[in-house]
């Protein structure tokens, strides 16, 4: 932020702007040092100066008298180049930045970390991973995840279409970790890739020296030159700097908001884990595609609207009459338990089946697959033409609904997309191993 | 006190302070964790890596870098629930602990210092591992104050608030390992000017300024307090001594500091004049020592991990250095004592040096055939360094900055005090660029009228206190003292407020010593509240029960038994007058020969047998005036 109205006068008077030395006196105390942006939580009568000792404090300038010291010395982010070292013998492997805390930095004109790297900012922030691979850099947006749209999946998966087309042996995504998997869960079915397509992020900045991005990034290098050509999520297995686990990218959830580990395979074990710069497949008995095996394709057609709805004890059907009214293109509904609703919701949703509008069932319970069998309100559900979709986590039915919906208007032909895996989306059986280890 | 070894302002001697201290806040500074230590087992351990990143202003700071290159690998011990996430660097700080800020006005006024408008957080990068973030949280809470000396006023030129690093428990495995209880204990963090040109003076201030600390609410004991020293001589440079325990120490550190500098500095003039320089190649002499008899040599070379890590000996060529390298700086330390420190902090044992070679099993044969291969003539001088060959490598980089450093002067450090007064090489200075701001926590703005309402009601320092305390009290030293110094004047003062006829001695010793016995005994004497304290002392106040019987009632609230249960338990209570009088009465008429043939000489015998009689339950005084005005009525 910048300094407005009285601080704009009571600086401009003595032809002062930000990087300025200057000396604040007041009564009976006087400041000396840089003159810093405003962040945007502070007093509004305050300047922020960086003193000599880096401490940085905020003056109210009532009563104060300023003097400029030394003339503007703006201070700027600056890294030394980057000798890509391009080798015939490495793999190439492009980064694809979009934003998020991967490639973030200290944004002192608010004082918030902001997304503010490009992916070559951020290689040569790290200069040790062109030891991995001849690195592509290309930031494709600069957005925090929370901001990600289905627009910008689909740019984002014609992206990776034209690296892997103009020969990348891997991709790497730097996403920001809030959305993470639903980008990963929206690529899985936009793309049939020959090569691995891998999204990483940070928990902790990557301005910090603990920041888990630097073990992420280079994991995911490692794991873009492997031979598992799935759309992934690398990220910290545990709390510990030793491994990053390969999610599948339509497997996984982010499970806890800040701990580096948050992001958890659901119904399914992690594909395989990084450790050392090596791959270790976790079961060989678990099945995945290979590097090379499908040739390379690209179908982004998304609907426009689908929409994911929580139901809970008091919810109205208010709610999916709406998303009726407004021409959505499918609803998803994160029913309770084996994928119940309650009995207020029928007439909305027999409306949308009037509506030829589909409506698919999964679990909030996230464990475990949707089952409308066992009681009479899921097999009333059955009736209303619902689509259950088994173990697949509501994240990803709402991704792949709006793929189905983009890929067809048909209801049959949506819920037979819908109901048949993919992408490893969804397993016929599921073992007691897959489940929170406590 | 012995007269000084140098002419300090002839040598343009300074000095500052800086002083941390543990608050005693409920809980820590970012995170609502208990602000305590533990003994226990960890419960949980993390393995973590930092590296150093840029700061705001674009620099890498150099201390930040220099412990980067030792690509220390760190292992934190953890519990669940006395540290946190927080701790752990697994969720963003709390908020500002509002406690430890108020604790630290009450500081900044006790040193006459402005308190800022507004209190900005900021990340000290720190990646010795001490801080899992790979920063200390740390801000700037007040400025320019001033304590008086006899020696004149001496400036303090900040207060900071920031937090504590994680405590240091070892090494296993190569890496270091930290407990997570002692991070984000709150700290103040005290600078004064450096501007203090003699030892008497700054040891003064030192006790000046705990004597502020102990008025307010910090922490005592072991480890709860440290002090830096900050030192320089116009020629020399600024060098940080961090941890001066024993104030007494502290004139033979600055002396020993001084010589250092001095040394240092004849070093560098000689160096110049011999048009000294540093090579900066690295030679590998592993072949020369290959069948050599020094063992230290043998058993690196000869490793068992030689295959996962190998290891090597290497050498550099210092021209024109030889002769100084094995020159004695400091008593007992030499300028080759300073490289090898330099060089240890790469994780390798030491090194071997030209001064002091043919040694060590080092032939004079081999001397002479790495002196050939690395060109060594007339005043030149050579290092070498066993090892495993990264570290080595690493090593070797660090003694070739030190020794360039040489040739300029002294060179600005922080370093370790040790107990015999000589320092050690910890780090470089660090540098403002390690700084910048931590975002995660919003701004604090100072209420001014707030800090106005703290500086109206300052503690007294605890040396007016005491002297208050005994005058007013009528206490000894000793009594005044041990209140005020074991933090129970306030206690004292409150008790007195609400018995004010009770006697003071006898609370203020029950206070500073019962209460300690039981303490030491193990009794939870945390259950002895005011209140509780004020009942058992009215019950001697009304009479109700002896004073020498306070103990046993005191012992009994440690275990949860009420004044009133402990005194019928323990049948405590005085006795009646009119029982005492018929008691003594009945001795009397039994022993009345005695006293008619031994007149004032039988007192003695009969109030032995009086208060036997009575188990303590009797006034002694009491017993002895009734026993004396019978035998006056019965002596004739």
């Amino acid at each position: 932020m910048v300094y407005e109205r009285h601080l704009k006068e009571f600086l401009d008077a003595s032809n002062i702007t930000v990087g300025d030395i200057i000396r604040l006196e007041k009564e009976d105390i006087s400041y000396t040092g840089m003159l810093l942006e405003k962040p945007d939580y502070s007093n509004e009568n305050t300047i922020i100066i960086k003193m000599d000792s880096g401490y940085n404090v905020g003056v109210d300038i009532n009563g104060a008298k300023v003097e400029k010291i030394e003339e503007h010395n703006k201070p700027h982010i600056e890294l030394d180049p980057v000798d890509r070292q391009l080798s015939d013998e490495k793999d190439n492997v492009t980064i694809l930045s979009t934003g998020g805390t991967v490639a973030s930095v200290i944004d002192y004109k608010t004082g918030a970390v902001h997304p503010a790297f490009t992916a070559d900012d951020l290689l040569r922030a790290t200069p040790e991973l062109v030891d991995y691979a001849n690195i592509n850099a290309k930031a494709i947006f600069n957005i925090l995840s929370e901001n990600m749209t289905p627009q910008l999946w689909m740019q984002t998966a014609e992206e990776v279409y034209n690296e892997i087309n103009d020969g990348a042996d891997g991709v790497v995504i730097a996403h920001g970790t809030d959305t993470m998997h639903y980008t990963a869960s929206a690529l899985s079915f936009m793309l049939d890739t020959p090569v691995p397509v891998v999204i990483t992020g940070a928990q902790r900045s990557s301005d910090r020296p603990s920041s888990d991005a630097f073990m992420n990034l280079t994991s995911s290098i490692v794991a873009s030159k492997s031979d598992i050509a799935e759309v992934l999520i690398c990220m910290h297995s545990t709390e510990d700097d030793t491994y990053c686990s390969l999610n599948r990218g339509n497997r996984a959830r982010k499970m806890h908001t800040s701990r580096r580990d948050t992001f958890k395979s659901i119904n399914m074990d992690p594909i395989a884990y990084v450790e050392n710069n090596d791959v270790k497949i976790n079961d060989p008995q678990v099945k995945y595609n290979k590097r090379g095996e499908l040739p390379l394709m690209l179908n982004n057609n998304l609907a426009d609207k689908v929409a994911l709805v929580k139901m809970y004890p008091g919810v109205t059907d208010e709610l999916i009459n709406m998303y009726v009214d407004k021409g959505y293109d499918g609803i998803v509904l994160e029913g309770t338990g084996l994928g119940h609703c309650p009995d207020n919701m029928f007439n909305a949703i027999t409306r949308a089946k009037d509506e030829n509008i589909p409506v698919v069932i999964t679990s909030q319970c996230l464990y475990g697959r949707t089952n409308l069998n066992v009681y009479s309100s899921g097999r009333r559900l059955l009736q209303e033409n619902v689509i259950p979709v088994g173990d697949m986590i509501p994240e990803t039915a709402y991704t792949k609904l709006l793929w189905a919906a983009g890929q067809s208007d048909n209801i049959d032909e949506i819920r037979s997309i819908m109901q048949t895996n993919l992408k490893g989306e969804m397993d016929k059986t599921l073992s007691q191993q897959y489940f929170i280890k406590q | 006190m012995a007269e000084d070894k140098f002419d300090y302002e002839k040598l343009g001697l300074k000095m500052g302070l800086e002083i941390h201290q543990q608050l005693d806040s409920q809980t820590k500074l970012f995170c609502r964790c208990p602000n305590s230590l533990t003994d226990k087992d960890p419960e949980i351990t993390l393995y973590r890596r930092l590296r150093p990143t840029q700061s705001e202003l674009g620099e890498i700071d150099r201390a930040a870098y220099e412990e980067s290159q030792r690509n220390l690998q760190f292992l934190y011990q953890a519990y669940t629930h006395h540290t946190c996430l927080v701790e752990a660097d697994e969720e963003p700080p709390h908020p500002l602990n509002m406690e430890a800020v108020d604790i630290s006005i009450i500081l900044a006024s006790l040193m006459n210092m402005k308190v800022v408008d507004e209190f900005h957080t900021m990340r000290k990068q720190v990646i010795d591992g001490s801080n899992t973030s790979g920063f200390q949280r740390t801000g700037i809470l007040a400025t320019d104050g001033y304590v008086e000396t006899e020696y004149g006023n001496v400036t303090i030129e900040t207060l900071g608030l920031e937090e504590d690093a994680a405590r240091r428990i070892g090494e296993e495995d190569g890496m270091v390992v930290f407990r997570l209880d002692r991070l984000g204990i709150p700290l103040a963090e005290i600078t004064t000017s450096p501007d203090m040109h003699n030892p008497l003076q700054v040891q003064q201030v030192a006790y000046q300024l705990g004597q502020i600390l102990r008025s307010t609410k910090v922490k005592r004991g072991l480890g709860t307090i440290r002090q830096d020293l900050n030192i320089s001589i116009k020629e020399g440079a600024r060098v940080e001594i961090k941890g001066v325990q024993d104030l007494d120490l502290m004139p033979t550190m600055v002396e020993n500091e001084v010589e250092r500098q001095l040394n240092l500095i004849d070093i560098s003039r000689i160096l110049q004049d011999r048009d000294a320089s540093v090579e900066t190649t690295i030679h590998d002499i592993t072949d020369l020592l290959k069948d050599t008899e020094s063992k230290v040599i043998q058993s690196i070379i000869q490793s068992p991990t030689n295959e996962v890590k190998p290891t090597a000996v290497l050498a550099i060529k210092l021209r024109g250095f030889k002769g100084l390298i094995g020159r004695e700086i400091q008593p007992g330390k030499r300028l080759g004592t300073e490289f090898s420190e330099h060089g240890k902090k790469m994780g390798v044992n030491g090194l071997f040096h030209t001064d002091e070679l043919p040694a060590y099993g080092v032939t004079q044969q081999e001397v002479d055939t790495i002196n050939e291969k690395l060109d060594i003539t007339g005043n030149d001088a050579f290092i070498l360094v066993a090892g495993e060959e990264q570290k080595a490598y690493n090593a070797l980089q660090e003694v070739i900055k030190r020794a360039q450093q040489a040739i300029i002067g002294v060179p600005e450090q922080t370093r370790k005090a040790l107990d015999n007064g000589n320092t050690e090489y910890l780090r470089p200075l660090p540098t403002a660029s390690r700084m910048y701001v931590e975002t995660d926590i919003p701004t604090v703005i100072i209420d001014k009228q707030h800090v106005v309402e703290i500086a109206a009601n300052l503690p007294e320092l605890p040396y007016i206190k005491q002297e208050r305390i005994q005058k007013q009290y009528n206490l000894s030293e000793d009594l005044a003292s041990q209140l005020v110094h074991r933090n129970q004047a306030d206690l004292f003062e409150e008790i007195k407020e609400q018995l004010p006829n009770m006697d003071s001695v006898k609370i203020a010793s029950d206070i500073v010593y019962t209460i300690k016995d039981l303490k030491r005994d193990n009794y939870d004497t945390s259950k002895l509240t005011t209140s509780l304290l004020v009942e058992i002392f009215k019950l001697v106040e009304d009479d109700i029960i002896p004073a020498a019987e306070t103990e046993v009632v005191i012992k009994d609230a440690c275990n949860d038994i009420t004044p009133m249960e402990s005194v019928k338990r323990n049948n405590l209570k005085k006795l009646d007058e009119n029982v005492i009088k018929e008691a003594i009465d009945e001795i009397i008429n039994e022993n009345i020969e005695m006293i008619q043939q031994r007149k004032m000489g039988a007192m003695s015998p009969l109030m032995g047998k009086a208060m036997a009689k009575f188990q303590g339950k009797a006034d002694g005084q009491m017993v002895s005036n009734l026993i004396k005005d019978a035998i006056m009525k019965n002596m004739n």
